[in-house]
């Protein structure tokens, strides 16, 4: 491996060349260092000059980067939430990172630097050669240019808008002002207000009224074709009576370069529409990612959040629905996985706004060795709605004595016109569980990842099938690594 | 001829000695049965011989085909070749029993070989029409909210599809009603072979008039006192587990 050298410089506009794309939090984790250059980058740490370059650099409109200014300056202010969230938060070094990066370039590294055990993964994951290169960082592209031009065709001629989130703005803001940054304040959260500051990369979605798009969006190659981002930024409009689904990440680790991953993602579902928002995600163990997700649904109109957590040294996710108008539906689907040095810090939240709107939370979180699942939801109807229904199931399993689990459910329904159900449980894969499916003639990690996709299963199977297919290779493989 | 070798198994649990001294040999095609009061240690021989954990052999050894399995983990015992029939089988939620069995198939092949799904499932079918059982029944989850009777009959069918060389079986018979013993004994018995030793645990006699043993020996206070042919059963039914007590065991 190549050396590695700190670059500190507070100055960013236009550094030449910067040694240590990867300057961020701790790099030793994720095992990765390696030797970039970068044409445009705006160097580490976050000033008023970095907003300003970066919104430079996208030629945005001034209202945009008098939008990131403000979100800077709220950044600035807002403390570290850990009066309620983990200490760990206060490990992030937000002078060492880098915020934006050119998507003109890529990293480079060769086959032969990408470590055996990242190329082991790949092949055990059953991932086609030709994407392993790309997803290990060594070739930026594959034939995702090819394959997003494709969907992007297709659905262009339905009227579906599908951009990144700089082309969105600068090409139809009469579509996205509307609704950019009202689902999620910029000062929601020092991560949104964050995200508002730097955001680069993410996509725009708009489905015109009553257009159903057949085939999944994914971000996927949308992503893939341009550089990863850090700070993704999605917005996607259905207008009445659209429906969408909407799939980001994959299975694949992401060997990313950076250590902080800060997304925002916004839905609007207008009168009747429908959008299904389907991540799964798979961090290397050095990562933070602090993301926010929220949708407001309109009357009768419909959320769905399909989310699964795999690996990162701390994510914190909480997708939430508001349901404005009445009979809007919300769900919530969410898998977690903390294996050893892991916390997965996720849920969701509910906001009953309308008369008759519904909303349903399943969340199954799995702790493996040293690993830490905690499940925080928040669901609220307030006194004055009636025939609000919500439906909350939280499951927690523990592989190892050390796994830990905690539920911190908020649930404040008020009036006596809504119901609501509440279930949640912990359970562990017993010593005799185990020895009975070794009697089969499963090996001990065998055993334990069946019993974990068994735990899962229910939730799997709403899953697209590919994604179905790889988290179980997926889960096979964290387990195998789990059992001494 | 292949066979199971019991040596001199000493086992305790903890520093408690639960078996002291068993010797017993089954071979290809024999069915043995173990009888005895509860707390014999019959149950604990058939853990110990499978490798669970909690039970330490101190002394003594269990050979397969010759070879000593001893220092052998749990599932490479199974895929050995010997398959344990619980008497309380382990519930897996959100495990049908199709993908367990597949999963357990799939354990016995070589490496880097794939698993015939169209001749699994022919298979597995014909085991099921076998047994009689229902085509649902494999999707549900193994164990999971099971009856007594369903879950001796998922023992059974498990073993049918893994074709082990020996199977231990622990109380097959407990909490079955006559019915659903009738159709576990059935079951045995179409699987009885010149390839398969069996050794049966039982503290009824009522189990054998259904799937009738070979060999029946006695077990008391972690030996076995006397073995026979299947009239020791009988008589042992006859005169009670005190008989036992009273003329077998030396004072």
């Amino acid at each position: 491996m190549s050396d590695v050298t700190e670059t500190e410089s507070l100055e960013p506009p236009i550094a030449d060349t910067v040694d240590n794309p990867v300057s961020g939090i701790d790099q030793t984790a994720g095992n990765f260092s390696y030797k970039m250059d970068y044409e445009f980058d705006a160097g580490t740490g976050l000033s008023e000059k970095t907003v300003r370059y970066i919104s430079s650099v996208k030629k945005e409109a001034p209202w945009i980067l008098e939008f990131r200014l403000n979100a800077l300056k709220q950044f600035l202010a807002k403390p570290m939430p850990t009066h309620w969230a983990t200490k760990d938060l206060e490990n992030i070094n937000f002078d060492k990172i880098r915020y934006y990066l050119s998507s003109g370039q890529k990293p480079k590294r060769t086959w032969d630097e990408v470590p055996d055990d990242i190329k082991k993964t790949f092949e055990r994951l059953g991932i086609p050669e030709h994407e392993r290169k790309f997803l290990a960082g060594v070739e930026a592209q594959f034939d995702s240019e090819a394959a997003y031009s494709n969907i992007k065709d297709i659905v262009s001629k339905q009227g579906v808008i599908f951009v990144n989130s700089t082309e969105g703005l600068r090409e139809h803001p009469e579509l996205f002002r509307k609704f950019f940054g009202k689902v999620i304040p910029t000062g929601d959260n020092k991560f949104s207000a964050l995200n508002s500051a730097v955001f680069s990369g993410g996509s725009f979605i708009y489905v015109p009224k009553g257009v159903k798009v057949a085939q999944p969006l994914q971000a996927y190659f949308r992503i893939n074709a341009e550089n990863f981002g850090q700070f993704e930024r999605t917005l996607i409009i259905a207008d009445e009576g659209a429906e969408v689904v909407y799939m980001e990440g994959c299975t694949a680790p992401k060997f990313s370069t950076s250590t902080l991953h800060s997304a925002v993602v916004e839905l609007v579902a207008l009168k009747g529409a429908k959008i299904q928002y389907i991540t799964v995600q798979n961090w290397a163990n050095n990562v933070f990612n602090l993301v926010t997700k929220r949708g407001v649904a309109h009357e009768e109109a419909e959320i769905k959040w399909i989310d699964c957590n795999i690996g990162s040294r701390l994510t914190m996710k909480y997708p939430g629905v508001v349901l404005k108008g009445r009979k809007a539906r919300g769900e919530v689907i969410s898998i977690a996985l903390a294996n050893d040095g892991q916390h997965q810090d996720t849920g969701a939240k509910m906001i009953h706004a309308a008369d008759e709107t519904t909303s349903n939370i399943v969340a199954k979180s799995i702790s493996v060795g040293q690993g830490r699942s905690t499940y925080r939801g928040v669901v609220h109807i307030p006194k004055h709605l009636k025939g609000c229904k919500n439906n909350t199931e939280c499951d927690a399993l523990l592989i190892s004595p050390n796994s830990r689990t905690d539920t911190y459910p908020a649930i404040t329904v008020r009036g006596d016109r809504n119901s609501v159900q509440h279930e949640a449980s912990v359970s562990k894969v017993s010593e005799e569980q185990i020895f009975y499916m070794q009697q089969r003639g499963l090996t001990e990690g065998q055993a334990m990842s069946l019993s974990v996709n068994g735990f899962i299963n229910d939730l799997a199977r709403q899953f697209p099938m590919e994604y179905s297919v790889e988290l179980k290779r997926l889960i096979d493989l964290e387990m195998e690594g789990s059992v001494g | 001829m292949p066979q199971l070798e019991i040596k001199d198994l000493h086992v305790s649990i903890g520093e408690k000695q639960i078996v002291k001294g068993l010797s017993l040999t089954v071979r290809s095609g024999e069915v043995h049965a173990i009888m005895g009061p509860n707390g014999t240690g019959k149950s604990t021989l058939a853990k110990a011989v499978a490798g669970h954990p909690s039970f330490t052999i101190t002394s003594g050894d269990v050979l397969l085909d010759g070879k000593s399995i001893l220092a052998m983990q749990p599932d490479e015992r199974a895929r050995a070749g010997l398959f344990l029939a619980f008497q309380y089988p382990s519930e897996i939620p959100g495990v049908s029993i199709a993908n367990f069995l597949r999963a357990a198939v799939q354990a016995r092949l070589g490496e880097g070989e794939e698993l015939d799904a169209t001749a699994y499932y022919k298979r597995l079918y014909s085991k099921m029409d076998m047994l009689q059982i229902d085509r649902k029944f494999t999707s549900r989850a193994i164990n999971d909210g099971f009856s007594g009777g369903e879950k001796k009959r998922c023992e059974i069918l498990q073993m049918a599809m893994l074709e082990p060389k020996f199977a231990l079986m622990d109380e097959t018979d407990s909490g079955l009603d006559i019915d659903a013993l009738r159709i576990v004994a059935d079951g045995v018995n179409a699987l009885r072979s010149t390839n398969l030793g069996v050794l049966m645990i039982t503290h009824y006699q009522r189990l054998l008039s259904y799937i009738v043993p070979d060999h029946v020996h006695v077990m008391w206070d972690g030996r076995i006192v006397k073995s026979g042919d299947k009239s020791l059963a009988l008589e042992l039914e006859a005169k009670g587990y005190d008989w036992v007590k009273n003329e077998l065991v030396p004072a």
